[in-house]
Order: C-alpha cells, then sequence, then structure tokens
C-alpha cells in the first residue's frame, strides 16, 4: 500500500523544520529519523518509560504517543534544545554534578521532564520531586541521585535568578 | 512496535469530522490524547483503517463548571480538568481522581472524555462517571444523544458509542449539600493501573446520619462496579454506621480476575479493605463540607 505522505512544519528547538510523513509516524521516530535529532530516545514505544519525553509547546508529553502529523506547527524542544550553546541548563549541570546518570539511555526524558516540572514548581518538596519523574524509568542510576539532581537544579536555578536579578537591579 | 499504516483526516470543525466518521462507519476511529490509543496501535492491538483527528477543531476543549455539575469537551486533558480550580469546587473528585490517573506527562496530553470512552474498566475515570451518574454526550451527523454512565459503559473498552458517533463532552455532576466523595487505591508503583480501586460517596441527612452510600470499584469486573450500600451501612451517624457490613457487600459483589500482578482473590481481598476506607473518607468529607469547610 503506497501511503500518503503529509507535509508538516515543527518548530524544534526554535528552528522551523519541514518532514515529509505518513500519518503514522510517531513524533519520536519524526525527531531521530526525519530530523536527525537522536538525542530523543525511544525505549518501550508504548508511554512506560519516558525516554522519549520531549516539550511541546513547553508541556513535557511522550513523543512515542504522538503521531507527527497531529503536532503539525507547533513548537517542540528536545534534549538538544536545552543547553545555550556550549552551556548546559542548569538541570543538565545538576544531572552531571550529581552523578544523575549512568548509562545516558534514560537521560534525555528525564531532563525535559525535570525541565518542565521546575519552570512550573521552582521549589518544588521530595514529594513533589518523586511524583515529578514518576513516569520516567532508569535501569543504573537508582533514583535517589537523580532526586538529589533535582533539588540541586532547582538550588541552581534560583542561585541563577538571584545573581540575574542583582545585575538587573 | 510501529503502528499499521492508517488513512488520516484532520478536521477543522465538528461538522467535518462527523461526516467523516460518518462516511467511515466501524472503520473510522477518532484520534485525540491517542494516550490510550496509540500504544494499542504501536502493538499492533488495534489497527484502525481511518483515524479521524479531532485535535483541530475549535470549541471542544472547554470545562465548563456550573452549579449543576462540570461538563467537560472531548480535547479538555486530563492535566487541565485537574488544574481548574472551578471543576474542583463544585466536584472536588475529579481532582482527587485525575491524581491517580497514569503519570503527569501522560496527563498532559490524555483527554478525559478519550479516558471514559476507551471504557476500561481498570481505569478510574469510568468510576467516577459511574459513581456520581454522570453522562456522555455523543454527536453524530444529524444529531446527538446523551447516554447515561449506567449505559455507557457495556463491556471491558466497550461502550455505547457507535461507529459515525463522536463524544463530544462528559457531565459529571455537582456534590450535593452534605455529600463527601473519596478515592482509594493500591498500585504497585504509583500511576499504575490499580490492583484494586474504589471511589465513594456518602451524603448526610439534616441530622447528620447517612442518607445515601455507594462505592464504584476499579478492576472489579467488566465495567464499572457500582454498589448502593445505603443499606448495609444503616441510617446512622457516620460514626456508628456500619462500614465493615458494607464493605463486605462490595467485596462480595466484585469480580476481579487474576492476572501476573495479582490473584483475584487478593484483589477482592483489597477491594473490600479499600471501599471500608473510602466510605469512612467519604463519611468526613461529608460532614466537613456539612459544616461548611
Amino acid at each position: 500500500m503506497a501511503e500518503t505522505a503529509h507535509e508538516i512544519t515543527l518548530t524544534v528547538n526554535g528552528v522551523p523544520r519541514r518532514a515529509r510523513v505518513p500519518a503514522r509516524r510517531l513524533l519520536s521516530d519524526c525527531l531521530r529519523h526525519d530530523l536527525g535529532l537522536t538525542g530523543t530516545h525511544v525505549g518501550c514505544e508504548h508511554g512506560v518509560c519516558g525516554c522519549c519525553t520531549v516539550l511541546l509547546d513547553g508541556e513535557p508529553v511522550r513523543s512515542c504517543l504522538t503521531f507527527a502529523v497531529t503536532v503539525d506547527g507547533r513548537e517542540v524542544t528536545t534534549v538538544e534544545g536545552l543547553a545555550d550553546g556550549d552551556r548546559l541548563s542548569p538541570v543538565q549541570r545538576a544531572f552531571a554534578e550529581c552523578h544523575g546518570l549512568q548509562c545516558g539511555f534514560c537521560t534525555p526524558g528525564f531532563l525535559c521532564t525535570v525541565t518542565a516540572l521546575l519552570r512550573e514548581n521552582p521549589a518544588p518538596t521530595r514529594e513533589e520531586v518523586l511524583e515529578g519523574v514518576s513516569g520516567n524509568l532508569c535501569r543504573c542510576t537508582g533514583y535517589q541521585n537523580i532526586v538529589r539532581a533535582v533539588h540541586r537544579a532547582a538550588e541552581i536555578m534560583a542561585e541563577e535568578r538571584g545573581t540575574d536579578g542583582g545585575a538587573a537591579r | 512496535m510501529k503502528p499499521a499504516p492508517f488513512d488520516y483526516h484532520a478536521p477543522r470543525a465538528l461538522g467535518e469530522a462527523l461526516d467523516v466518521l460518518a462516511e467511515a462507519g466501524e472503520h473510522g476511529k477518532v484520534l485525540a490524547g491517542g494516550q490510550s490509543l496509540i500504544p494499542l496501535m504501536n502493538m499492533r492491538l488495534a489497527s484502525p483503517a481511518l483515524l479521524v483527528d479531532v485535535n483541530r477543531i475549535g470549541g471542544l476543549d472547554g470545562i465548563e463548571a456550573g452549579p449543576d455539575g462540570v461538563r467537560v469537551g472531548a480535547l479538555a486533558r486530563h492535566a487541565h480538568l485537574e488544574r481548574s480550580g472551578a471543576a474542583a469546587a463544585v466536584q472536588p473528585l475529579l481532582r482527587r481522581a485525575l491524581r491517580l490517573v497514569a503519570h503527569p506527562v501522560i496527563r498532559n496530553r490524555g483527554t478525559v472524555v478519550g479516558s471514559l470512552v476507551h471504557a476500561d474498566p481498570a481505569a478510574e475515570l469510568p468510576a467516577v462517571l459511574a459513581l456520581l451518574g454522570g453522562s456522555v454526550r455523543l454527536a453524530r451527523r444529524g444529531g446527538t444523544r446523551e447516554v447515561a454512565a449506567g449505559e455507557f459503559f457495556t463491556g471491558p473498552l466497550e461502550s455505547a458509542l457507535l461507529p459515525g458517533e463522536l463524544a463530544v463532552s462528559a457531565f459529571f455532576p455537582a456534590r450535593p449539600a452534605r455529600t463527601g466523595t473519596a478515592f482509594c487505591e493500591v498500585s504497585r508503583r504509583h500511576g499504575d493501573y490499580a490492583l484494586a480501586g474504589v471511589a465513594a460517596l456518602v451524603r448526610l441527612d439534616g441530622d447528620l446520619c447517612v442518607a445515601e452510600a455507594r462505592a464504584a470499584c476499579v478492576g472489579a469486573g467488566p465495567v464499572p462496579l457500582v454498589v448502593d450500600v445505603t443499606a448495609a451501612c444503616g441510617a446512622r451517624a457516620p460514626r456508628a454506621a456500619d462500614w465493615a457490613a458494607a464493605a463486605r457487600a462490595v467485596r462480595e459483589r466484585a469480580e476481579p480476575e487474576t492476572d501476573i500482578h495479582a490473584t483475584a482473590d487478593y484483589r477482592r481481598h483489597l477491594t473490600g479493605v479499600l471501599a471500608e476506607r473510602a466510605l469512612r473518607d467519604a463519611a468526613q468529607d461529608a460532614l466537613r463540607e456539612a459544616a461548611g469547610g
């Protein structure tokens, strides 16, 4: 069966990107195969592991449970878009500092999830952090360091806000 | 783990969607949040010939909280209803139940109406709709009908939705005066499907004695199981009511199944324990509500 191709445009990490995809193309596969952004990882492909989590208009979603055609015209942020040039984001720095990753497979999903979590809730309690990352699985580091990294990222962001605020005044 | 090919329509108006669904008949399937449908498609447990993606239709994402209840549009995501203070004020059980639905990231995309139409007897929202006596509004080309929860859920993953119909909204009745609710469940990990779960509603009369008590169980049969325990617990003040007898009445009606996670006996036991807990919590909630808090 010849599948119909759909022209779509996504703004990925601030850059408009076009792709021709069949309707069944998952957003995760569109990002990886059509757009060459392999930072988004694909684990279970049924919404359990959280590795493929990206930000859709700023909200974390499972890219393996989203068709690329459905989000035509919208903004997607992947792990490649979190850093500011060569400078890692506060969440990325905190994960590195706290040993919040080991093999790194689950890390892109955690980073996107946590980036959104801290944007919505800059000073989460331990319970809120646990709830926030409960949809992401890690098979090697264990969650202690990941949870520490989330709290550390919150600290770094608070420090930087303080610095920026001071500079602005 | 990739979906089979399908034809795809993304209509921008409701009428256009209903036309496409009418033409497609039983080959058509509606895509809203896709958080239940796409896993099934990825695993090829479902392979619809035509997907009608309703995400571009305007006006379907409303959440209207009024004195009678909360009407939730087909594109209202779980997370939006969970955050709605107006909806929580009218029917507090919604927010309590939504926090038990999957994980926050899934709730960003999944829709409330989609969860109802998916009609998974192990899911929370069908039990909530059944407990509260809500309804689902189904549109088709040339008309709409409102189906009460009791008639809407017809079997595991089966609802009264006919080919050519689109569920455009669901209605959750408001909390009546002197009424409390609770939702208790046990799952292996937070966000997993519950091994057992019970939503409860208790209404008190003017003397603060139990006037009405019922429980809705998840995973206890092919459709949400609603058990009226008003007679079993007795028309007494909550502290004197026989909640253990009420819980026994719930447990006796539960017909869970054995799977890799738990035996049917264990699930039945849990259902009884959770029923007593949820009914007691609901009664306390009713007392607080009656006291004006």
